[in-house]
């Protein structure tokens, strides 16, 4: 099944594992609501899979705080210690600036 | 002339909801239709939205720490400035220097940033915060519409 989107759980269609990548779709509005859904999905799919790296997909997102920060360097400090990478995709003009400003392209790749 | 004339005149809401994540949310949605009436760009009310998301966000997770209570934010316009409180009766803070420091966080193992504060005075022109503990915590900041005010106003003397 290798390149095969594959959704984890009939609820998580925002989570799918494709080779060792896990692909999480971000929701429209990034914020500390929605950020431990988000985080305990990744991580129990971390946990389970044999995933290496991470990208977020912000295709969707027209919003996001400083809690997106905060899911993606926590999921970072899981991965890069067995040397997994994390990318950011899709990310408009301002997400851009976000992660730029926060120090965030300094530990992950963002691709347009 | 008649609306900019109106725009100069202070103009003022107050919302009291409760501190639950939810209502992040809330927030941000209330504030944006507030400041709708002054044609803001959609970089202005991202700006705006962010602020307001970082301190409600704050009061939930610290000032109540995630047990509930009452945050309130009041939004005042005057002659294009923006004046927002977010305010809590929760906790407080002990150290409000240190608390703003980039990357200070009380919850670490990667759950927040510690960028609330940063992001406040990223995305506002003067962030101020008063706070002590057992007095809850007041969030003020300043941003100026007065750009827009001006270029409402043109575009009205032109229509005329």
């Amino acid at each position: 099944m290798e390149g095969q989107w594959k959704a984890q759980t009939e609820e998580n269609p925002n989570f799918a594992i494709i080779d060792n990548y896990l692909c999480i779709r971000m929701p429209k509005e990034v914020d500390h609501h929605g950020a431990a859904g988000i985080r305990e999905n990744a991580d129990r799919l971390l946990l389970n899979e044999q995933v290496r790296n991470i990208v977020f997909d912000f295709e969707n997102t027209s919003f996001m705080d400083s809690s997106g920060i905060g899911i993606i360097i926590g999921r970072y400090r899981k991965i890069s210690s067995f040397g997994g990478k994390v990318y950011a995709i899709h990310a408009d003009d301002r997400i851009q600036r976000i992660l730029r400003a926060s120090g965030m392209t300094s530990i992950i790749e963002v691709l347009s | 002339m008649m609306e900019s004339e109106a725009r100069g005149m202070k103009e003022e809401m107050k919302l009291e909801f409760d501190a639950i994540s939810e209502n992040e949310g809330l927030a941000r949605v209330v504030i944006a239709a507030f400041l709708t009436r002054l044609d803001p760009t959609l970089e202005q009310l991202q700006d705006v939205k962010t602020a307001v998301s970082e301190a409600v966000t704050n009061a939930v997770i610290h000032g109540y720490e995630e047990k509930g209570g009452k945050i309130q934010m009041t939004a005042t316009l005057e002659n294009g400035q923006l004046s927002l409180s977010i305010s809590d009766k929760g906790v407080g803070i002990e150290n409000v220097q240190e608390a703003m420091q980039p990357l200070f966080t009380t919850r670490p193992e990667g759950e927040r940033s510690g960028m609330g504060f940063s992001f406040m005075e990223a995305f506002m022109d003067r962030v101020e915060v008063e706070s002590s503990p057992g007095n809850g915590t007041i969030v003020h900041m300043w941003k100026s519409f007065q750009e827009n005010i001006l270029s409402q106003s043109r575009l009205l003397s032109r229509q005329v």
